[in-house]
Formats: C-alpha cells, sequence, structure tokens
C-alpha cells in the first residue's frame, strides 16, 4: 500500500500540451477517481503513473519513491484496461498467473495467490477457459483478477467498465466498490462517466483540456462547484444555466433575465459586490426547481411554458422555456403537466449558484 | 447469398461461380491430362479422326519415370527445398523483428523507413540481379545454393516486414502495456505474448516467402549453371525443352511435381493461414 503524489507535471507531445501543472495527492488506501470528457488528459495522467508515457515535466511519486526514470514494471502498479487486454492465446488462469511468473513467484504460491483472486471475483470454473470463451463481464472479471494477484502498491483503471452494457456495469461497479473496501489498496480510476466518478471516488478530481478544474469529495463537486466546467459536469440531469443581470434595489441585489427575477440569498449576495450591475451566469440544479406553493416567497418564482415533459416514475423531468432560455426541472411524480401548459415553479435559493460571466469561476 | 427464387440463384451465382472455376482450374487440368497422356496421343494431328485434347483412354506413368530416369528432377526438388526452405527462415526471423521495430517502437524516420523497405520490394528482379550478379561473382558463390539463399531475402524480408508491419500494427497495444506492468521487459513482452498471438501472420508470411522462393525464375537462372545445381523451375525448362523440341510430357509431370510441395504446405497450414488473413485478436 502506498500514497502516490503528482508533483507539477506536465505532459507535451509534439504540438499539444495534454497534460497541464497537474498536482495531486492520493493518499494510501484512497479511491481517487480522474473523470472529464475525453481529450482532458485524465487518461495520459494514469498512463503517466503506470510509467507508459513519459513525463515532460514534474515528478510522480509511488510510496516515497520517485518513478520517473521507472519502467512500469519496477513500480509495483497494476492496470485494468479499458479493452481488457487479456491475453488471448492463454487460458484464464495463465493470464492471471503471468504476472507472477513474471517475478519468479514458485508454483504453489501463484496456485494458491490466483485461487485466491478467483474465489473473490467468482471465476474459479473458468480457470481453464480461453478470453473468448468468455462474456464481457467474465473478462472484465479476470482483468481484475489479474491485477489484484500481484498484491500491487497501487490499482489504475483505465475505464475499465465502458464496454460493459448498462446493467453488468452497474453491477460491477457496485463490485468494485465491495473489492476496493475489501483489500484497500490506493486506487487511481479513469472515467468519462460522472455517475461512476460520483459513487466510486473517496476524492474526484474533475479534468479539463489537461487542466484540473477542480479536487474534492463527490458530494462537495455536487454541492460547490469551484466553476461554470464542474458544475455542468457533475450531476445528471445536468445544471441549469441562465444569464442574469445583476442588479441592487431595496437593499438587495436581484438577478434578472428576459424569464425570472430572482432575489440573491444573502449569503451569496455578501460575495458578489463587485458583480453589481454586471452580467454572472446563475446556475440552478433541476432537482432545485418545484412546483410553487403559497408558502415560496414571490422572488423564488418565475413563469415557465412546458416543452416537453418525461416520465421516470420517481419524478418527471420538464424540459421547459423560462424567457429566452431553456432549462430542465425535476418535479414530483403527481404533477400531471401538459405541453404547452404554463406552469408558476419555484426554485430553492439556498442551492442557488452563480458564476462569473467571463471567468465562469463560482462566485 | 442472393435471395429469391431458384433461377436467380443460378443464373447470379452457380454459373459464374462454374465459368470462374472453369478458368482457374483448366491449366491445372492440363497440366494434368498432358503428364499422363502417351506420346503417341500427345503429338498427334488436330484433324486426326481419334483426337481427343481433353481426356486420355491410355493413362501412363512414363514421362514421369523419365523425369526420373533421365533426368536428377529430385535433385532439383531437393535444391528447390532446401533453398526455399534456408531462405524463408532467415527472411521470415529478420521480418519478423523489423516488422515489429516499424510498427511499435518510436524512432527517428521509423514511418519513411516502412516505406522504403516496402520501396526496395518493387524494384524489378530483372534490374536487380546485374549488381547482384557482380557481388556473387565477386564473394565466389555463383553456382552454389548460397548464390540464392542470400539473394532471395532482397526481395523475401521487405514482403515479409511489410506483412508483419500490418499484423503487429492490428494486435492491440494493451497487450504489450499490460504484460510490462506485469513485470515483462519489452523482450519478454514480445517473446511471450506479442509473438504468440501473431503466430497466424507469420505463417501467412512465411507461406507466401516460401512461394515466392519455390517460384523464383530469374536469379536462379543467371546465378546457377551446373545441373545438379539447379531449381526446378529452370532445371525443368533448361532440360527438357532443346532447341525448339518440347517434350510436353515430361515438361507437364516436372511442373505437377514441382507444385505438389506447395500445395502440400498450403493445405497444411491452411488453418492458420486463413485466420492470419482474416482475423487478428479483439478484446
Amino acid at each position: 500500500m502506498a500514497q502516490v503524489s503528482i508533483r507539477q507535471v506536465n505532459k507535451k507531445y509534439d504540438d499539444f500540451h495534454a497534460v497541464k501543472d497537474v498536482n495531486l495527492e492520493i493518499h494510501d488506501k484512497e479511491f481517487l477517481v480522474l473523470v472529464g470528457p475525453s481529450g482532458c488528459g485524465k487518461t495520459t495522467t494514469l498512463r503517466m503513473v503506470a510509467g507508459l508515457e513519459s513525463i515532460t515535466s514534474g515528478e510522480i511519486l509511488i510510496g516515497n519513491t520517485v518513478v520517473n526514470e521507472l519502467p512500469p514494471m519496477d513500480r509495483d502498479i497494476a492496470m485494468v484496461f479499458q479493452n481488457y487486454a487479456l491475453y488471448p492465446h492463454m487460458s484464464v488462469f495463465d493470464n492471471m498467473a503471468f504476472g507472477l511468473k513474471m517475478r519468479k513467484f514458485d508454483k504453489a504460491e501463484i496456485a494458491q495467490r490466483v485461487k485466491d483472486a478467483a474465489d473473490i471475483l467468482g471465476i474459479e470454473q473458468l480457470l481453464a477457459r480461453k478470453p473468448r470463451q468468455l462474456s464481457g463481464g467474465q473478462r472484465q472479471r479476470v482483468a481484475l483478477g489479474r491485477a489484484i494477484v500481484r498484491h500491487p502498491q497501487v490499482f489504475l483503471f483505465d475505464e475499465p467498465l465502458s464496454n460493459l452494457d448498462a446493467k453488468l456495469r452497474v453491477q460491477m461497479r457496485v463490485e468494485l466498490k465491495k473489492l476496493h473496501n475489501r483489500l484497500g489498496t490506493t486506487a487511481i480510476y479513469v472515467t468519462h462517466d460522472q455517475v461512476e466518478a460520483m459513487t466510486l471516488g473517496d476524492r474526484v478530481v474533475v479534468m479539463k483540456d489537461g487542466w484540473v478544474q477542480q479536487v474534492g469529495d463527490p458530494l462537495e463537486l455536487y454541492n460547490a462547484p469551484a466553476n461554470r466546467f464542474v458544475a455542468g459536469f457533475i450531476g445528471s440531469p445536468a445544471m441549469n444555466f441562465a444569464a442574469v443581470a445583476v442588479s441592487e434595489r431595496d437593499g438587495a441585489l436581484w438577478a434578472e433575465n428576459s424569464g425570472m427575477r430572482i432575489k440573491v440569498p444573502a449569503a451569496i449576495a455578501a460575495r458578489m459586490n463587485s458583480h453589481r450591475g454586471r452580467n454572472a451566469t446563475l446556475g440552478i440544479r433541476p432537482e432545485d426547481i418545484h412546483l410553487a406553493t403559497p408558502a415560496d416567497p414571490s422572488d423564488v418564482c418565475f413563469d415557465a411554458v412546458v416543452e416537453v415533459v418525461e416520465q421516470l416514475g420517481s419524478e418527471v423531468l420538464l424540459d421547459i422555456k423560462v424567457g429566452s432560455d431553456t432549462m430542465a426541472a425535476a418535479v414530483e411524480p403527481t404533477l400531471r403537466a401538459k405541453i404547452q401548459e404554463q406552469l408558476r415553479l419555484a426554485l430553492n435559493p439556498a442551492r442557488l449558484h452563480f458564476f462569473d460571466a467571463e471567468t465562469e469561476t463560482a462566485i | 447469398m442472393i435471395e429469391g427464387a431458384l433461377w436467380r440463384k443460378w443464373v447470379y451465382f452457380y454459373v459464374p461461380l462454374i465459368l470462374f472455376l472453369i478458368f482457374l482450374l483448366f491449366p491445372f487440368y492440363w497440366m494434368m491430362i498432358t503428364t499422363f497422356r502417351p506420346d503417341g496421343e500427345l503429338y498427334r494431328p488436330w484433324n486426326a479422326w481419334n483426337y481427343t485434347p481433353f481426356w486420355t483412354w491410355n493413362p501412363t506413368w512414363a514421362h514421369i519415370e523419365y523425369l526420373f530416369r533421365e533426368t536428377i528432377f529430385g535433385t532439383w526438388l531437393w535444391n528447390t527445398m532446401f533453398i526455399a526452405t534456408i531462405s524463408t527462415m532467415i527472411s521470415l526471423v529478420c521480418g519478423v523483428f523489423a516488422g515489429y521495430a516499424l510498427s511499435r517502437l518510436k524512432f527517428p524516420f521509423a514511418g519513411g523507413l516502412g516505406t522504403g523497405i516496402f520501396v526496395t520490394y518493387l524494384v524489378p528482379q530483372t534490374l536487380l540481379f546485374i549488381p547482384l550478379a557482380d557481388i556473387i561473382r565477386d564473394y565466389r558463390l555463383g553456382d552454389t545454393p548460397w548464390a540464392l539463399i542470400l539473394t532471395y531475402p532482397t526481395f523475401l524480408i521487405p514482403f515479409c516486414t511489410w506483412l508483419m508491419m500490418g499484423y503487429f500494427k492490428a494486435i492491440p497495444k494493451e497487450l504489450e502495456e499490460c504484460a510490462r506492468i506485469d513485470g515483462a521487459s519489452r523482450w519478454k513482452a514480445m517473446i511471450y505474448i506479442i509473438l504468440p498471438v501473431a503466430v497466424p501472420g507469420i505463417l501467412s508470411a512465411g507461406i507466401f516467402a516460401f512461394t515466392l522462393s519455390w517460384n523464383v525464375f530469374i536469379y536462379a537462372l543467371v546465378f546457377l549453371s551446373s545441373p545438379q545445381e539447379k531449381t526446378v523451375p529452370v532445371g525443368v525448362v533448361s532440360e527438357l525443352i532443346r532447341g525448339d523440341v518440347f517434350f510436353w510430357g515430361p515438361l507437364m509431370a516436372g511442373a505437377l511435381l514441382g507444385s505438389i510441395p506447395v500445395a502440400v504446405v498450403y493445405s497444411f497450414f491452411v488453418e492458420h493461414y486463413v485466420s492470419g488473413l482474416t482475423g487478428s485478436v479483439k478484446g
């Protein structure tokens, strides 16, 4: 077990700066998830930790050792790939034993370790088969097994669940979580799926264009996104954004646009002094919008026209037109909304987010 | 497969297929029938009443006996086999390593080098034999099997390299990366993982290289002169065409027997060979 430190790491290809000044401390036994859209540098970062990509500048430490110049085999890590990368000419047993054979473990020890890993993953009966005789989920288990037999210091996962169908993905996600709880090995997990990131990660790193946008535990990212990108990326359905003008009237700040006029709560207003008389971006999650009741003060209410109704059973997802903006609202399943119906909605002022119109950072 | 009425299947599928097969197999049939036809029938005028060009009532082993008794066909066969096998092995080893390096290692000019190697394959043998003849003479290799074993790789290595490059590129690089994380050096990852996975590709390259070197005519014609050193294609032509007299029976018998080893090699490896052409490794 070990901590991993990524210090001021950069990766430049000929004319492409893929990873920019990344600093991360991954604690011992932590499950850290790197998440972001494709091309954000998350996989490159992982591959630099693995030793599959050279590091342009900065340093990476595993345990207390600088590993910049160490070949992958000497870093004591195990990696699970998106396409599983099972050796097609070897049986499941040999696939799992390969790493141990390369490291010259004795036969009995290899057999014992493979058996233990197979027990944990429930693949004992598959040991004699070849990879092509396995289903996607089974292959994924073998790939995991190959990683855990080695008892490495760090697990690296490169989108390991992306090739599975939706149902299996949820199941494997739960199993991965259990596996990590059981083994406690430090893990770095790359995914583009924010649900995976939120459910698996002890902490989540959001990346975009090579930059780290925010590091935090899942709820922190959800409740206090550092900028508009994180706010829009984390959470499903995504946060609504609306351009608003900020102005002061009757001793309070108001955010206004063509469809709504919302009073900014005092706690946020205190931070918005410099935005008085300027534009900002208002952010509100669909689940923080509800049908207005008499209890809602009028300064958090607005009118909307229903454009699309999506019945999900547990809730109703409405696509609504607010002034010139299109938004999504997740409302009570009892609401029977019709298309083109006019509704009076209210938002939860405590859950409002504001972002600078230019820098897009949270206010 | 074509859907619909039976006559459509016949018109659009079976009839063209049969015509194509006849076109393709007729030379082999002609070779075979000539091998077993007695001389009396072979040289019968076309307007004789009993002229039967497409079959024979009196098959004979005479031409094959002639081939082995009156010429040193067995020696030619052995020469060809020996030369083709050794030069194929040399080319395969070089081609596999070069193909691996060009497709997997990052080094300056790797792309240009790959193209360069392929271009050398395009230099016609009818030009290349002139400077090669000079080299063969300088090293006193003329009229020995080594003249061919060492010159065949000039076109076999580029061929194998190019074929293997394509095959290695189709193998997911994660396999190798995974092996290297698992504790294998680049060399061990190649030996234990990449080469076993590439066996169908290696076999395909080997079969093609073997066939190519089996059939080479011009180098064998130029670099060998004594009858006991000759290969089948050259030996048969130079010993069985005397002046303007063609000994059709023994000629065709030589061609038939000469193509049997190639056919055996093909059918022996056909399983791997076909999968080498059609499939590689997925997930």
